[in-house]
């Protein structure tokens, strides 16, 4: 299935490459209003016709496809350092330490992290501007999602500290930051990369439901659960299937997500 | 327990918008009605006060009062967590049903076509918010409480799925294939019993995940349950509130994982 995942890489790489160019893919800035033609069908100046406030979609399903793609991997790298850091130490350290922090990951994990995210989220100001609602947002979803990650890494960082060539270390006189910087954090960079990936499409989800909520990035700038939440109001009576292109786009995304790092997960 | 509510409190706490009312902003309001608003935000606002107050009402069964929703935290709790549990119960026998049938369907049968099939159903399920999928049921009016069953499903499917083909390829279970013992019994002796304790794991972590997606789905569906509360309470920075549904939360969750981890021991003892 190789060639499977090739499809998907070289699809994740052009659509990330057309957001990147968006100012040149879009035909239209994201917040500018067409106020002669709202809730406008599809056609050659709006290819997926205009919101209820005359923007054009197509726009914005450029950019916010580009919010989404460039901050979730930034949540993404944030929770990996924090799991990096919380679970190698954990794991080097051992005995109490060890103990303590995964009874406190523990804790962590045993609430629902939806559940942590919209409680924090919503108690954030109101009044702040779409930029920084963006970096609140994917700031939390990195700050919060470390739990899981750092378990595993803890696990991975134990079984190292007791391996050949970390002893061979502590022989040779090597210790404390030296053996956790130059022997121990090496070695766990296939499991951080692999809990990177991992992270990227959760975060992706994870932040279309906080903006389906009302709790993601404000408007008018546009990530992917504000783009769904044009869904709301949808009506069955007067159907328009082109509003559903940016849900098949994020299906069709994380499908891709998923079989790209296929190879990089660890087994059950 | 008590370490969850606190947690949970204490990030509501932190949060720079705590302690902002909305209600200060409307222009009808005297200023003696805004100090008042404030002053009654300003016993929430010390947490070890406020929640070694807590712990004392909470050692007579006194839950608090909501501040948004004028209520005793009791009653909201007791009429709403039967419908938060009816809708997780039924989102958990769906998705479990589901998602374990597909596994053996598509581990006993060896089929592509039926592994293809699987995965893809599975495959576009896990790429789905959940928060979109009640908006999808809601604009098909169909019942709100499938959803949970369509969202654990994908989970319960791909964990299933490698836990039993892992199982199958079991050299004892390979031995029984080849002495020409029967699919049904090569699956009901060899297989399950070899997976049996990873699945009872997996059950634990299910109810999590159903409880975690309840919250959209009841917020989109209009369900009222506890996960409509949440957000309600989460909205109106509710600490009386927010900290009664963490706990509840946490609760749950480890009464979860705890009976998961219980049972799957026996049923390791009696597989092994």
């Amino acid at each position: 299935m190789k060639w499977v995942r090739v499809i998907a890489i070289a699809f994740l790489v052009t659509v990330s490459t057309a957001c990147l160019l968006a100012e040149f893919v879009a035909r239209a800035p994201y917040e500018k209003q067409f106020r002669e033609a709202p809730d406008a069908t599809p056609s050659r100046q709006h290819l997926l016709g205009t919101d209820d406030l005359g923007r054009d979609r197509f726009s914005r399903l450029i950019y916010g496809t580009r919010v989404s793609l460039l901050l979730a991997p930034a949540a993404a790298l944030l929770s990996s350092l924090l799991a990096g850091l919380i679970g190698g130490a954990a794991g080097f350290a051992g005995g109490w330490i060890e103990r303590t922090v995964m009874a406190a990951t523990d804790l962590f994990l045993s609430l629902p992290w939806l559940f942590l995210l919209i409680t924090v989220r919503a108690a954030l100001p109101l009044n702040v501007s779409p930029m920084v609602s963006v970096i609140i947002t994917f700031a939390l979803l990195g700050s919060l999602g470390w739990a899981a990650a750092a378990r595993v890494i803890c696990a991975d960082a134990r079984v190292l500290c007791q391996s050949d060539m970390v002893v061979l270390a502590r022989a040779s006189g090597n210790g404390g930051f030296r053996l956790l910087w130059r022997h121990i954090l090496p070695n766990l960079k296939p499991v951080l990369y692999a809990q990177f990936w991992i992270s990227v499409p959760v975060f992706i989800l994870t932040e279309a439901n906080l903006g389906m909520l009302g709790l993601g990035v404000a408007e008018p700038l546009p990530s992917w659960g504000s783009l769904l939440r044009d869904l709301e109001s949808f009506s069955t009576f007067s159907p328009e299937p082109w509003r559903f292109v940016p849900l098949i786009l994020l299906i069709v995304m994380l499908g891709c997500f998923h079989l790209a790092v296929q190879k990089q997960e660890p087994s059950l | 327990m008590l370490f969850g509510g606190f947690l949970g409190a204490t990030l509501v706490r932190v949060s720079p918008g705590f302690g902002v009312d909305e209600q200060e902003l409307d222009s009808r309001l005297s200023h003696e009605s805004i100090a008042s608003l404030r002053q009654a935000n300003a016993s929430d606002s010390h947490l070890g006060a406020f929640y070694l107050h807590y712990l004392r009402r909470l050692l007579h069964g006194d839950l608090g009062t909501s501040r948004t929703l004028h209520q005793p935290v009791r009653q909201l709790l007791a009429d709403r967590f039967p419908e938060t549990l009816k809708s997780v119960g039924v989102g958990l026998a769906v998705g479990w049903a589901l998602g374990l049938a597909l596994a053996v369907a598509t581990v006993m049968s060896r089929s592509w076509s039926v592994d293809l099939f699987s995965s893809l159903i599975a495959g576009v399920l896990l790429c789905l918010p959940a928060a979109m999928m009640a908006l999808l049921f809601v604009i098909a009016r169909a019942p709100g409480r499938l959803v949970l069953g369509l969202i654990v499903f994908p989970k319960v499917f791909y964990y299933s799925r490698n836990l039993l083909e892992r199982s199958a390829a079991l050299p004892h279970v390979l031995a029984a294939r080849a002495k020409g013992l029967g699919s049904a019994r090569v699956f009901l002796w060899h297989i399950l019993p070899a997976s049996g304790p990873q699945l009872l794991a997996l059950a634990g972590v299910s109810v999590s995940v159903a409880f975690a997606a309840a919250i959209p789905v009841e917020v989109l569906c209009d369900l009222p349950g506890i996960g409509q509360l949440a957000w309600k309470a989460a909205l109106g920075r509710d600490m009386e509130l927010l900290v009664n549904l963490t706990m509840i939360i946490t609760m749950v969750t480890l009464l979860a994982n705890s009976a998961g981890d219980l049972l799957r021991n026996p049923v390791r003892a009696g597989a092994a």
